[in-house]
């Protein structure tokens, strides 16, 4: 099962919550050496997105996320898991959990539905 | 056997062998909740039609199941010629597994359908709605009326619960032991929260705390070696037991102190009891098992005065270690005014409605109330007993205080 791991900041951290997380090197090569992690990587803020529509078939564009909440996606990773009590374990393992928040979104099964 | 008997029997399969089907269910047809709770439901509707003139099968369980898994088969040959998803079903087509033929055959996964219906990556609302579903086997109609929604609404929670569980592959199992510290707590707060949604007057919701302790049964005796599981157990029972006096022939409240504690259950004080020190002596002490030796001492006293408060208040600064938070604070104050009087209990609770975090709570202002009182500071007082009163989340409650007011 595949699911998208997105990494996301919290502006209301408390100073010192994040001690003793653990490396996201650490977990970068593990995760990989175990064909856990499929792909993943850092992205700019929301400062630097553009937004995409096209509407009455002109393409409109906007400076910035499309929502708010969506400057605080610092990353993702794409996981491959048994279940999602692996990927929550993965997850559990990764500094930005500690220091931040992480959603798992499971991929469209379309075996499923 | 009469046809009425023969329902009657019927029904008691139903509150064990349901769950047990579901879970079996579950696991054949891949993790299909509803089409196993469908092809459960159409076994017992079978049973009822054929039995009464039939006779009952010599294994009830395993015919049962058998009737149920065969009417999956069914469904799924059917299904896979329309849908996708069972494309890969048809390919391997299976064939119709030989019948159970015996009721002990029949594997018991209640456990996994436990800890699948609680699991923390769905809503406290959701976990509560599948249990009630899957493992006690009420209608969703039931469940949305103990819950006061309306059924649609519960159907909803229902869908949306299950659809995540499929969607988001939450596994159908016990976890690990290394998880367990971290899943086991979860369901036992379902369980309680059950048992205290069914601790009610209203006739509809009786039930649910029948329902939980008949879950925790089951969860001690396919848990036997977690003294919690047994805690949680002793612990509903030991409530259970004051029930009967918990109010008065017009229906108004009686505090612990003002009940007659002849009408409580000495067969559940008993087996309660029992179970908590056998919980005990497995040397793990939590939070469930606590609140049991709690709940024993008030039991097995024979009045208030004659309680072992110094014990209740030690058990309460335990309970405060593992357990933390300002509802045991202020719990332990109540017991402390036993002890050392009331002087010393109100510091604590002003201590405690100092920090705001109970300020909503009718039982801090009652509690605070009842101790200004016991210091002669009446005024104040019925102060706090006006808080409380536009607080309190019942009408008995709140007759209860008024009637505090009347006589302060």
């Amino acid at each position: 099962m595949k699911y998208l791991m997105l990494v996301c900041t919290d502006p209301d951290l408390a100073p010192g919550a994040a001690e003793g997380a653990p490396d996201v090197e650490d977990w970068v090569s593990e995760m990989d050496g175990k064909g856990i992690r499929l792909i993943g990587d850092r992205i700019r803020p929301g400062s630097d997105s553009t937004t995409v529509r096209v509407r009455n078939r002109e393409v409109l564009l906007t400076d910035g996320p499309y929502a708010e909440t969506k400057d605080l996606i610092a990353g993702f990773d794409v996981l491959e898991c048994a279940d999602l009590d692996e990927a929550i374990e993965v997850a559990s393992r990764h500094p930005m959990s500690w220091a931040g928040v992480i959603e798992l979104r499971p991929f469209w099964d379309y075996t499923q539905d | 056997m009469s046809d009425g008997s023969t329902s009657e029997f019927i029904a008691a399969i139903y509150a064990d062998g349901w769950s047990r089907i579901v879970a079996t269910m579950i696991r054949f047809t891949g993790g299909d909740w509803d089409l196993a709770e469908e092809c459960a439901q159409d076994a017992f509707a079978q049973a009822l039609r054929t039995w009464p003139d039939g006779g009952v099968p010599r294994q009830p369980l395993a015919w049962l199941t058998t009737a149920a898994r065969n009417r999956a088969v069914d469904r799924m040959r059917r299904a896979s010629t329309e849908a996708a998803k069972l494309r890969e079903w048809a390919a391997m087509e299976r064939e119709q597994p030989p019948p159970y033929t015996s009721d002990g055959e029949i594997p018991d996964e209640r456990l996994e359908l436990m800890f699948t219906c609680c699991h923390p990556a769905l809503n406290l609302d959701a976990q509560v709605a599948l249990t009630l579903r899957a493992l006690a086997g009420l209608s969703t109609a039931e469940i949305a009326r103990a819950f006061l929604v309306p059924e649609r609404t519960m159907g909803q929670r229902l869908f949306r619960a299950k659809q995540k569980v499929a969607h988001a592959v939450i596994p159908f199992r016990v976890p690990p032991a290394h998880l367990l510290p971290d899943r086991l707590p979860a369901v036992l707060h379902v369980l309680y929260l059950l048992y205290n949604e069914g601790y009610s007057d209203q006739q509809h919701k009786v039930r649910l705390s029948a329902e939980a302790i008949r879950l925790a049964r089951v969860l001690a005796a396919l848990m036997p070696d977690e003294p919690e599981a047994h805690g949680m157990l002793a612990l509903l029972l030991l409530h259970d037991a004051r029930r009967p006096s918990r109010a008065d022939a017009a229906g108004e409240v009686v505090t612990l102190d003002a009940q007659d504690r002849t009408q409580w259950d000495r067969s559940e004080i008993a087996e309660g009891t029992e179970i908590l020190e056998r919980a005990l002596r497995m040397r793990r002490a939590g939070p469930f098992q606590i609140q049991a030796a709690i709940a024993a001492c008030h039991a097995t006293a024979p009045s208030t005065a004659e309680t072992d408060w110094p014990q209740i208040v030690g058990l309460y600064q335990q309970l405060a270690r593992v357990a933390p938070s300002p509802i045991v604070e202020l719990n332990h104050a109540v017991a402390l005014a036993m002890t050392q009087g009331p002087e010393v209990a109100l510091d604590m609770v002003e201590g405690l409605a100092g920090d705001g975090r109970l300020d909503g709570y009718y039982l801090l202002h009652a509690t605070r109330a009842d101790l200004l009182n016991r210091c002669g500071r009446t005024t104040e007082a019925n102060d706090s007993l006006r808080t409380a009163i536009a607080l309190a989340p019942t009408d008995a409650e709140r007759r209860l205080l008024t009637r505090r007011l009347s006589a302060g």
